[in-house]
């Protein structure tokens, strides 16, 4: 199998941008997901009234559903509807919308890891509620669900090639586009393999040594 | 007219329509989690081997299918293995064949991870009393260990299930698809239709998934002491 090394170089500039978009994609549905995690596992943990069955309700929809559905639905039936967003806002709502569930769980197995005599001891030697949450919970809960708010990071980048379906110009959609225009398919999919390789491990590598950095809960245990 | 949109799914045949493409999901979902099982068992076995060598293979094999997305897969061997190899190859083909070796790797980690948990001592009061290494894991290791991997296995059945979807992307005419040809065609009849058949396929995914999500979590929580 010899690779056209001509057209590999030809189409670098677009694969470039097309990582970038993907990149830029994975990242915004990243930072959404996340906050939106942090919000709804603080729900969850506190036990709010009314919006924890609601955020009961959000995890279960989008964790038991595909996003690809999710996409179509936010990109063809809502603009039938009266909402019209752009491929890329699609994209980004749908990572969000996928990925907060997933971060919600995992904070909220980490804030639940937090022990009874840990909150006891915070409050007995006279720190408020804020401190509490600031000093004691929060910081052994990051560290507890640290591993799998890495494997959601990486899970989101992944699932990010999924965009393509709804004409976001991603990798997927260049490599197929370039397939269908030029029949260069060892070479386009050697790209997008490699493309997505330069991604995902040095994502990889920096979630486990950061794993390594924030475990300091586990001391004394 | 918008409060009719929904009378799009019950027009003519629609209906049946839908529930038979979602058959072609079911049908590549199920082979794969089938063969993926058995053959993900068999290597998660042959992984808690103490060679290091099979150590890195199965490690090697499993990481190449987490790292690079499933969509990926399905368009290398799709458009790339088929060229190669100069064969033809449908799309459900193709899915199955991804999908199954996609499930064979997560599962035989799951009963490797499963097979790991199990104590020392189980493995050493079985050689003490004389089982040989076959009936070790035959009477001791794998009834033990089922139990800890069915969470596990149920939650990598719904992810397969729901990764399923994708097929629609490598031209097979499943669920989505069905769906996509009824909207084309009641476009002008029914110009919500997109809103309402998304919305139910959306409905018919979280129905299949929704109960086997709740059972691993039953289940997880019942055996976990």
């Amino acid at each position: 199998m010899n690779l056209n090394w001509d057209f590999i170089i030809e189409s670098l500039h677009l694969y470039g941008e097309a990582a970038l978009t993907t990149f830029r994609l994975g990242f915004w549905g990243i930072l959404f997901s996340l906050f939106i995690g942090v919000i709804c596992s603080i729900i969850l943990y506190f036990n709010i009234k009314g919006l924890g069955k609601i955020v009961k309700i959000y995890v279960e929809l989008s964790r038991n559903t595909p996003l690809l559905i999710q996409l179509f639905f936010l990109y063809f039936g809502l603009t039938k509807v009266g909402i019209v967003l752009s491929e890329e806002a699609c994209a980004i709502i749908g990572l969000s919308f996928l990925g907060g569930s997933y971060m919600t769980e995992a904070f909220r197995s980490g804030l639940e890891a937090v022990g009874v005599t840990q909150i006891e001891s915070g409050l007995s030697i006279g720190l408020s509620k804020l401190q509490l949450a600031r000093y004691i919970i929060f910081p052994q809960a990051i560290s507890v669900s640290m591993p799998s708010l890495g494997a959601n990071c990486i899970f989101l980048l992944k699932e990010t090639s999924i965009v393509g379906a709804i004409a976001v110009m991603d990798l997927m959609n260049i490599t197929k586009n370039l397939i269908g225009m030029y029949y260069q398919t060892y070479e386009s999919l050697f790209m997008l393999v490699v493309s997505y390789l330069i991604m995902i491990l040095p994502l990889s590598f920096f979630l486990t040594w950061l794993e390594r950095k924030v475990r300091y809960a586990e001391f004394g245990n | 007219m918008q409060n009719l949109g929904i009378k799009v799914l019950f027009q003519g045949m629609n209906l049946q329509r839908l529930i038979q493409g979602l058959g072609v999901t079911g049908r590549i979902a199920f082979t794969s989690i089938i063969i993926g099982s058995i053959f993900g068992m068999l290597l998660g076995i042959v992984w808690t081997s103490k060679s290091k060598i099979i150590k890195f293979l199965c490690r090697l094999y499993l990481e190449v299918f987490r790292i690079i997305p499933i969509l990926v897969w399905l368009f290398i061997m799709y458009f790339g293995v088929t060229t190669a190899l100069n064969v033809d190859l449908s799309g459900e083909t193709v899915a199955i064949i991804v999908f199954t070796l996609w499930g064979i790797a997560e599962m035989a980690d799951i009963v490797r991870g499963s097979l790991e948990s199990l104590p020392r001592h189980q493995i050493e009061s079985g050689k003490a009393i004389g089982l040989s290494n076959l009936g070790l894991y035959r009477y001791i290791l794998i009834p033990q260990a089922a139990r800890r991997m069915l969470p596990g296995a149920i939650n990598l059945a719904t992810r397969m299930i729901k990764t399923t979807s994708l097929v629609v992307l490598i031209g097979v005419v499943d669920v989505i698809k069905v769906g996509q040809q009824i909207i084309e065609l009641s476009r002008i009849e029914v110009p919500t239709a997109s809103f309402w058949v998304y919305g139910f396929v959306f409905i018919l995914y979280f129905i299949i998934c929704y109960p086997l999500s709740k059972l691993s979590k039953k289940l997880e929580a019942k055996w976990s002491d």
